[in-house]
C-alpha cells in the first residue's frame, strides 16, 4: 500500500531550489521593516520665514537634529519651496511619467521639496512608472557601467589583468578593494595600470580607509572616490564616526585635489546598524539624499548598497530600491544605481532585479558588477559577475538595451592579459618593488580566478604595497616606468587620466571618458520627450551589441553539414529507382524520406547519422518479416505528410515519414494528416534506439497489432533555445528542394557498414 | 569671466588655458615632458581658477549647491594635506571637546588661508555641534 505523506511533495522540491537560501522578513513598521511607509514617518511640510526655513517636515527648527538641519540649510531652496511643497503629490507623480513635462521642471521643484514629500511622490508610482520616470529623469543621456576588480590574493597581477579585461569589455569605471587593508598602494598601483592597457578613460577607484584613499588619490593613481557614506538618522551618522559636516567638508577636499567623487547611501543602512527611529525605508533615504544635494556632491552610489539584501527580505523592497534611485536621479544626482550586493540566491530574482536598469539605462546600471568571480571579490559577490556576464551580454542583445558593455573576443582578451600582466611586471622590475617569474605571469593571464593563479601571497603583496607607500612612489614614476619598458601607449593613457584632474571638468555631474572625451549631465544632458529623444541605440552600437559570440547563421549550418557529408559517403549510397510505385502486398511498409534527407542534410538534431537512423528502421521492420521500401518525396517537406503519402503508398498502409533533423512519425493510410499513429517531435532527444523502436511499432501496426507507443522521454530541456535556430535554418534547406507536384521516387539504400 | 555651459569642457575648449599649480598648460604636459623630468605632481594639481571655471559652470546649468561644494574645494587647494586631515578629523563627532576647538580651527582657515567659505562652514558646524550635544566624550 502506499503510505500517505504530511506534505505535498511540491513543497519537498520547491525547499531544494536556491530561492528557499533567501529568507524574507515580515512587514513590521515599529521595528523598522517597512519599505514605503510607517506611521512614524512625518507627514510633508515646510514654513519659511525671512527666507529661512523654520519648520521641516513637521519638526521646528529648535527641534532639528543634524540632518534637518544641514538639509534645511543647504538643499531647500526658499524661493522655490512654496511653490512646490503646495503642489499635489499625485500631480507630481503623474508628470514624472508624463513625456510632455521636461525633466528641468522636474529638478527645479524637488531643490524646494523636503524628504517626506520627495517619499510621497514616488511613492504613488507603481515599478513600471518608476522604472520609466527614472529613464525620463537620471541626469546624463548615455548610460554607463562600473566594474569590481578584487581578487582574494589580492595578486597584482591578476588585477591588472582583470583591470585590462574589464575596460576592454567597456566598463566606464572600475574599483578596487583588499583582502589586507595594508596592500591598498598595491592593488591601487595594479589596476591603474592593468585599466591603462588596451585604451584611456576609464575612471578608477581604491576603497579603502578615509585619509588613506584620499592619500593614494593625491598619488595619482586614482581619478575616482564613492565610499563616502551617509546616513539618514543621527543615531547612525555619528555611529558611522561622521557629520553631514564632516562629510561635506571630505567632498570639498576631493574636489580641491581634483578627483570626482560621490557619495553612499541606501535603504537598510539606518536598519542594519540599529537606529531607524521606525521610519520607512524611503523616507530615511529621502532625507540621505537631500543631504547630499545639500552637501554639493555631484552623485551618489545609492540603491540599497550593502543594505540592498536585507531590503529585499521585505514587501516591496526591490520597488524601494527602484524608487531611492529616482529620487536620487529627480535631485539631479548622478546614480550609480547598486545592482551591487547580490540580493538573492534566485536567478529569477537576479534577472529581474536587473532588467528595469537594462532597458531604463543609468549613469552607473551596477555600481559594480563583479567583472571577477564571485570567490574574488573583496566587497562580496556582485548582483553579476564574473561567472554570468555573458548573461547580461545577452540581455543587452535580447531588449537591444545598451548596458554600457561590448562583447569582447577570447583572443583580444588574452592578447590584453598578456600585455597587462608584462606590463605590470615591467612597472615593479623597473621600481624594484618585485620580479614576477614566467610562470606567476603566465598562471595569471590564462586564470579565469585566483584559484587557478600561482602568482604572488597576499604577505609578498604586503612588501609590495608598503614599499610604494614609503618610498611615495606616485603616477609620475609610474608612468615613467612603463614607458622607459617599451609600454608607451599604456604611459600616454596613464597620464591622460592623471591630466583630467587639472581642467576638473570631470567633477561636472555624471562624467565618465568614451573615446577619449568627456561626456557628462553638461554636455550630455538627458533630453527624453518621448519615443526619438533621449539615449537611442545607434545602429553602429546595435551592431556591437549583437555581437556575442557563437552565433549561428546559415553559412555555420552548411559548413557543419559539409563536414559531415564526407563521413556519411563512407556508410550509405542512397539510388534513385524513378517514381515509386503503389505497393499492394500486406507486407510491404514505406518509409519516406524528405527532399534534403542525406542529399544535403546528414545528421539529426540529436547528431545521428541519418545512415544509422535509416538503417535502425529498417532491421527493425525487416525482423518482423515485413518489406521496408524507402521513397523520397519531393512535393513536401512535412513531417506529417511524408507519412501519410508513405502510408497511402504502402501495402500494408503504413508509413514513415522522417525529416533528415530526426523529426518523424508513423502514419496509416485513411486517417487525416495531423492525426497520425505516433509523432517523435524531439528529435534532439530521440535515440538510436527509439527510432529501431518506431520501425518494430510501425510493423506491429502493420501486422494489425496494437503495440505499446514509445515515449521519448523529455526532462523539460528548453527544446526551442537549444535547437530551433539550428532547426528553423536546416529546415528552409529541405523546403527550398521541394518542388509542387513532384513525384515520390523509390531509393535504393545501400548501408555499407563502414565503421567510423 | 564668469564661464558658462558654452565654455565646456574647459579641456577642450581651451586646453592652453587650463594649467597645473606651477603654470604648466594641458598641452605642455606630455609623455615626452614627463620623461625628461619636467613634470611634478604639482603640475597635475587643479588650481583655485578651474574650480571656480567649474562652480560657474555648475551654476550655469542650475546646479548651485554643486557650485558651492567647488568653491569651498578652491580654498581648499592651498591647504596643506595634514591640516585638512587634521580638520577632517575635527569634525568627526567627539572629536573635538568643545565648540571653541572647532572655532579655532576656523579661524586659521580663514586668517591663513583666506579660506572665508570653510571657515563659516566649520563654525555652522560647532554651532550644530552644541546644539546637537555632539562635544561628548567617546571612549
Amino acid at each position: 500500500m502506499i503510505p500517505k505523506l504530511n506534505r505535498w511533495k511540491r513543497f519537498a522540491d520547491w525547499d531544494e531550489r536556491p530561492l528557499r537560501l533567501d529568507k524574507f522578513a515580515a512587514e513590521d513598521p515599529a521595528n523598522g521593516f517597512s519599505a514605503f511607509s510607517s506611521p512614524a514617518d512625518p507627514k510633508p511640510g515646510i514654513a519659511i520665514k525671512g527666507g529661512r526655513v523654520v519648520s521641516l517636515d513637521g519638526v521646528l527648527e529648535h527641534d532639528y537634529d543634524m540632518i534637518d538641519r544641514f538639509i534645511a540649510r543647504h538643499h531647500i531652496d526658499p524661493e522655490v519651496a512654496p511653490e512646490a511643497m503646495a503642489l499635489d503629490s499625485a500631480t507630481v507623480a503623474r508628470w514624472l511619467v508624463d513625456m510632455n513635462v521636461p525633466r528641468e521642471k522636474l529638478v527645479r521643484l524637488a531643490h524646494g521639496m523636503t524628504p517626506a514629500k520627495l517619499a510621497e511622490v514616488v511613492s504613488q508610482l507603481n515599478a513600471l512608472e518608476i522604472a520609466f520616470a527614472y529613464s525620463k529623469m537620471r541626469a546624463r543621456k548615455t548610460p554607463g557601467n562600473q566594474a569590481h576588480v578584487t581578487n582574494a590574493k589580492d595578486d597584482p597581477l591578476q588585477l591588472a589583468a582583470d583591470a585590462a579585461t574589464a575596460v576592454a569589455f567597456g566598463f566606464d569605471e572600475i574599483e578596487t578593494t583588499m583582502r589586507v587593508s595594508r596592500n591598498a598602494w598595491s592593488n591601487a598601483v595594479a589596476c591603474a595600470v592593468g585599466g591603462a592597457v588596451g585604451r584611456w578613460g576609464t575612471l578608477f577607484q581604491c576603497s579603502s580607509e578615509e585619509a588613506e584613499e584620499l592619500r593614494i588619490a593625491m598619488a595619482g593613481f586614482t581619478s575616482y572616490a564613492e565610499t563616502v557614506s551617509v546616513y539618514g538618522t543621527e543615531k547612525s551618522f555619528t555611529d558611522g564616526d561622521d557629520t553631514p559636516w564632516s562629510k561635506a567638508f571630505l567632498a570639498a577636499a576631493y574636489a580641491s585635489r581634483g578627483v570626482k567623487m560621490r557619495c553612499t547611501s541606501g535603504a537598510g543602512s539606518e536598519l542594519l546598524m540599529g537606529f531607524h527611529e521606525a521610519k520607512s525605508l524611503l523616507y530615511l533615504e529621502a532625507r540621505c539624499l537631500c543631504l547630499q544635494r545639500g552637501m554639493g556632491v555631484q552623485g551618489t552610489q545609492n540603491g540599497g548598497i550593502d543594505g540592498a539584501p536585507l531590503t529585499a527580505t521585505i514587501p516591496g523592497g526591490v520597488r524601494e530600491l527602484m524608487a531611492e534611485n529616482l529620487i536620487a536621479v529627480w535631485l539631479d544626482l548622478e546614480c550609480a544605481s547598486g545592482n551591487d550586493a547580490r540580493s538573492t540566491e534566485s536567478e529569477i530574482r537576479v534577472g529581474a532585479k536587473i532588467l528595469p536598469y537594462l532597458i531604463a539605462g543609468s549613469d552607473l546600471i551596477c555600481s559594480g558588477m563583479g567583472s571577477i568571480l564571485k570567490y574574488d571579490n573583496s566587497f562580496n559577490p556582485s548582483l553579476i559577475n564574473g561567472e554570468e556576464l555573458e548573461d547580461y551580454l545577452v540581455l543587452q542583445r535580447d531588449f537591444e538595451a545598451d548596458g554600457g558593455l561590448t562583447p569582447l573576443p577570447e583572443s583580444r582578451a588574452i592578447e590584453l592579459r598578456e600585455r597587462a600582466v608584462e606590463a605590470i611586471a615591467a612597472v615593479f622590475e623597473e621600481l624594484g618593488l618585485s620580479t614576477p617569474t614566467e610562470d606567476m605571469k603566465t598562471s595569471v593571464v590564462y586564470a579565469s580566478g585566483s584559484d587557478d593563479t600561482r602568482s604572488l601571497t597576499p604577505r609578498d603583496v604586503s612588501f609590495i604595497s608598503e614599499a610604494i607607500k614609503e618610498r611615495g612612489i606616485t603616477v609620475i614614476d609610474v608612468v615613467k616606468a612603463l614607458a622607459n619598458r617599451g609600454f608607451r601607449e599604456e604611459a600616454e593613457n596613464l597620464l591622460n587620466v592623471v591630466k583630467l584632474r587639472l581642467s576638473g571638468d570631470y567633477l561636472q555631474t555624471s562624467a565618465m571618458i568614451r573615446n577619449g572625451r568627456i561626456v557628462s549631465a553638461v554636455n550630455d544632458p538627458n533630453d527624453y520627450l518621448g519615443p526619438g529623444s533621449g539615449y537611442r541605440v545607434s545602429e553602429e552600437r546595435r551592431l556591437q551589441l549583437n555581437d556575442i559570440r557563437d552565433v549561428l547563421d546559415q553559412k555555420e549550418v552548411l559548413r557543419s553539414e559539409a563536414l559531415h557529408e564526407k563521413d556519411e559517403a563512407r556508410h550509405i549510397r542512397y539510388r534513385n529507382l524513378g517514381p515509386a510505385a503503389n505497393g499492394s502486398a500486406n507486407d510491404d511498409v514505406v518509409i519516406g524520406i524528405s527532399p534534403a534527407f542525406g542529399l544535403k542534410l546528414y545528421r539529426t538534431t540529436a547528431g545521428h547519422r541519418l545512415s544509422e537512423v535509416l538503417g535502425a528502421m529498417l532491421d527493425a521492420i525487416q525482423a518482423r518479416g515485413l518489406k521496408a521500401r524507402v521513397v523520397r518525396f519531393r512535393h513536401t517537406a512535412d513531417t506529417s505528410f511524408l507519412g501519410l503519402s508513405a502510408a497511402r503508398l504502402a501495402g500494408s498502409g503504413i508509413g514513415i515519414g522522417i525529416q533528415a533533423k530526426g523529426t518523424a512519425v508513423i502514419h496509416q493510410r485513411d486517417r487525416q494528416p495531423h492525426n497520425n499513429l505516433e509523432l517523435f517531435s524531439n528529435a534532439p532527444i530521440t535515440r538510436l534506439e527509439h527510432y529501431r523502436a518506431l520501425g518494430a511499432n510501425a510493423a506491429a501496426y502493420a501486422l494489425g497489432e496494437m503495440p505499446e507507443p514509445i515515449v521519448v522521454p523529455q526532462r523539460g530541456e528548453a527544446m526551442g533555445s537549444r535547437y530551433h535556430a539550428r532547426v528553423a535554418l536546416i529546415y528552409a534547406i529541405e523546403t527550398g528542394l521541394t518542388e509542387a507536384g513532384a513525384a515520390p521516387e523509390e531509393v535504393e539504400v545501400m548501408l555499407t557498414g563502414a565503421k567510423s | 569671466m564668469i564661464r558658462t555651459r558654452a565654455d565646456y569642457p574647459l579641456a577642450e575648449t581651451q586646453p592652453g588655458a587650463v594649467t597645473g599649480k606651477r603654470g604648466k598648460s594641458l598641452p605642455e604636459i606630455t609623455l615626452d615632458s614627463v620623461l625628461a623630468g619636467d613634470v611634478t605632481m604639482e603640475d597635475l594639481r587643479i588650481t583655485p581658477q578651474a574650480l571656480q571655471a567649474q562652480a560657474d559652470v555648475a551654476r550655469d546649468v542650475e546646479r548651485p549647491t554643486l557650485a558651492l561644494n567647488f568653491e569651498r574645494g578652491a580654498e581648499l587647494v592651498e591647504v596643506p594635506q595634514d591640516f585638512i586631515m587634521q580638520v577632517y578629523e575635527l569634525l568627526r563627532p567627539g572629536r573635538a571637546k568643545s565648540k571653541e576647538e572647532l572655532l579655532e580651527a576656523a579661524a586659521t582657515m580663514r586668517d591663513t588661508y583666506q579660506a572665508e567659505r570653510i571657515a563659516r562652514f566649520i563654525e555652522e558646524a560647532a554651532e550644530t555641534y552644541a546644539a546637537r550635544g555632539l562635544f561628548t566624550f567617546r571612549f
